[in-house]
């Protein structure tokens, strides 16, 4: 009968998004007067999923499963969710998640909204607010199947401690061969990088910038806050950016706690993938910038000029305040 | 090799979203509809197949008869003919069993989908049609090369790419890299004229539910107006106090 809750590690770790799953999945639970049972693969540390109200932690570890599967995964949260009658299965929103979210569906044959905001309005019938039209609007939605799968929108529930004593288990579900048909090959990483996916902050470049050789400012300023890096996506088109660093609506989504655009216009199809984010700073020299009207705080002046000066001011605020 | 495309007809990325009949449907007053562009990429890499290796291609939409336009758009970029699914895509599962039974008839080898629609971003058709139909699968991709009965592509993960073999028949979730934006193309004269004798098929759909019902939508409140500041002193001052996100 538990909220089963499916918490992302990498390496061992555990992501943030992992953590607020489980936030989330109590304040579920709350609704429902049950507990939070939260499945692991190849996770370490699992009692500290306790903190954020898991009362148990299913952990599998198996070598099958090192490199990601997402038919494999999405089976082991299935075998999960059946061995603890839940009818309530919580993921997050990163790739993988979104990778395995819909396999996952049709193996529990549950009801599937992803991009989910808040905590049911009602429980039954069970009524959930999601983000629909690239976060131009929000549905309101009911889940008319027994079981539920819900997909947690990134940064919009937030972690919140509730130190609940867990127990810890091991679990060995059944891993099988026809899932594994998939094979990662390789994976390339920049492991010293901060990834967009990840980030509390992230600084953005656009077209404003004039050129590549430009960007040392942004690495900077990036590197400074311990931010990660995007672009918009002419940026990325023109080869002066790697593909992987475009956001918008073709791009990756961002929703950090602070996105600051640099040189960017605010076209609708970029204010679309970065609006989640919670605070938008923006510098741009021309004060009818669409994005002055989607941002928080902006600068109307040159980037070349302020870029630097911020750099120089956060880092003196950094050594003040460390 | 037999490929699907899977197209969905959605509103242009710089529409004016509202919504009528008390916010339950989304207003397509005004609105230009087009192919989704996670799916123009999938088309167009569907193209360079037919073109380098003989590949018949079809494509397909789970839609009423407006969405024809969009299927004759696909039709005049090179696709060899059409399959509307005569139904209103009530949600993410209700399309995928439709779609999962196309693509069981047809035999197909090959299904190109997008990562999500643009419209009610469900990113759930292509992963759910895998599991109704067991082929192979693989989200996010962005690059994909098949040899005979064996397939290399890669996926965007978080902060990298991951390179994946696997084997036919496989569906994809594509997005750009799968071709890069300049390599979409415009529909030509030649292509528009060819695309009205093409077939272009309606079948009817098979028995099945849904399991989300849209009960109505909402828009976010309007922004209040942004803090312009002179200077960096200033700006580090009000994100350190105010926001407290540094
Ligand atoms: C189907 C479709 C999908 C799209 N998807 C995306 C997407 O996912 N992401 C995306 O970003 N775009 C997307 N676009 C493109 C989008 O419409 C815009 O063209 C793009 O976002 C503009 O990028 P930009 O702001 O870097 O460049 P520009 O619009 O050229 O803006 C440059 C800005 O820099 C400012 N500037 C110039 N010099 C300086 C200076 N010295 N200091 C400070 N500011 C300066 C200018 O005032 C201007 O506002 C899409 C378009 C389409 C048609
Ligand atoms: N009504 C539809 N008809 C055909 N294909 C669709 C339809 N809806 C979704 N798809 C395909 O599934 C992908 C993901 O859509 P979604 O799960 O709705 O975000 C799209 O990019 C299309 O390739």
């Amino acid at each position: 009968m538990s909220v089963l809750v499916y918490t992302e590690s990498e390496e061992g770790k555990f992501k943030k998004i992992a953590f607020e799953a489980v936030s989330y999945a109590k304040g579920i639970a709350n609704m429902l007067g049950t507990k939070v049972t939260a499945v692991s693969i190849n996770g370490k540390h699992t009692d500290q999923l306790g903190k954020y109200g898991a009362s148990k932690v299913l952990s599998v570890s198996s070598e099958q499963l090192d490199n990601f599967n997402a038919l494999a995964y999405a089976d082991v949260i299935a075998q999960a969710a059946q061995q603890e009658a839940s009818n309530v299965v919580i993921i997050s929103s990163s790739a993988n998640c979104k990778y395995l979210a819909p396999l996952l569906a049709i193996n529990l044959e549950a009801g599937y909204v992803p991009n989910v905001i808040e905590l049911p309005f009602s429980i039954t019938p069970f009524n959930i607010k999601s983000n629909v039209f690239s976060n131009k609007a929000f549905a309101n939605s009911e889940i008319t199947t027994e079981k539920k799968l819900i997909g947690l929108a990134k940064n919009a529930f937030g972690i919140v401690e509730s130190n609940t004593s867990s127990i810890q288990e091991n679990f060995s579900p059944v891993i099988s061969e026809d899932n594994l048909h998939t094979k990662v090959t390789s994976v390339e990483k920049s492991t010293d990088k901060i990834t967009i996916a990840d980030a509390d902050i992230v600084v953005s470049g656009g077209r404003g910038l004039k050129g590549p050789e430009n960007w040392g400012m942004i690495e900077e300023l990036a590197e400074t806050l311990g931010a990660a890096t995007a672009c918009s996506k002419p940026v990325s088109d023109l080869g002066w950016r790697p593909h992987s660093e475009h956001v918008g609506q073709t791009g990756k989504p961002v929703s950090s706690n602070l996105y600051i655009a640099v040189g960017i216009s605010g076209a609708i199809q970029h204010l679309a993938g970065v609006n989640s984010s919670k605070v938008k700073v923006v510098i741009n020299s021309d004060s009818e910038a669409p994005f002055f009207k989607a941002a928080d705080y902006g600068i109307v002046g040159d980037a070349f000029e302020y870029v630097p000066q911020l750099i120089q001011k956060l880092k003196e605020f950094k050594s003040n305040n460390a | 090799m037999k490929i699907l495309v899977c197209i969905s007809h959605v509103p242009d990325t710089t529409s004016k979203i509202n919504f009528t009949d008390e916010n339950s449907k989304f207003d397509t007053n005004g609105v230009q509809f087009v192919i989704n562009p996670n799916d123009e990429f999938g088309l167009t890499r569907a193209m360079w197949f037919k073109e380098k290796q003989g590949a018949t291609v079809h494509v397909v939409n789970v839609g009423g008869p407006e969405t024809e336009p969009t299927l004759r758009k696909a039709l005049a970029i090179g696709a060899d003919q059409a399959i509307r699914v005569n139904a209103i895509p009530t949600d993410g599962f209700f399309v995928a069993k439709q779609l999962a039974h196309v693509v069981k008839e047809g035999a197909y080898d090959l299904v190109l989908g997008g990562r999500e629609s643009i419209d009610y971003n469900g990113g759930m058709v292509p992963g759910m049609i895998s599991k109704l139909t067991g082929f192979n699968f693989i989200n996010t991709c962005i690059s994909l090369e098949v040899d005979g009965s064996n397939a290399i592509a890669a996926r965007e993960i978080d902060g990298g790419k991951e390179i994946i073999s696997t084997s036919l028949p496989l569906i994809v979730g594509g997005q750009k890299g799968i071709v890069q934006e300049s390599d979409l193309r415009i529909p030509n004269m030649r292509g528009i004229m060819q695309a009205r004798s093409k077939p272009l098929n309606v079948t009817e759909p098979i028995d099945s539910n849904s399991e989300i019902n849209f009960d109505n939508f909402s828009k976010p409140d309007a922004k209040g107006s942004v803090k312009l500041v002179d200077n960096v002193n200033d700006l580090v001052e009000l994100l350190h106090n105010e926001a407290k996100v540094i």
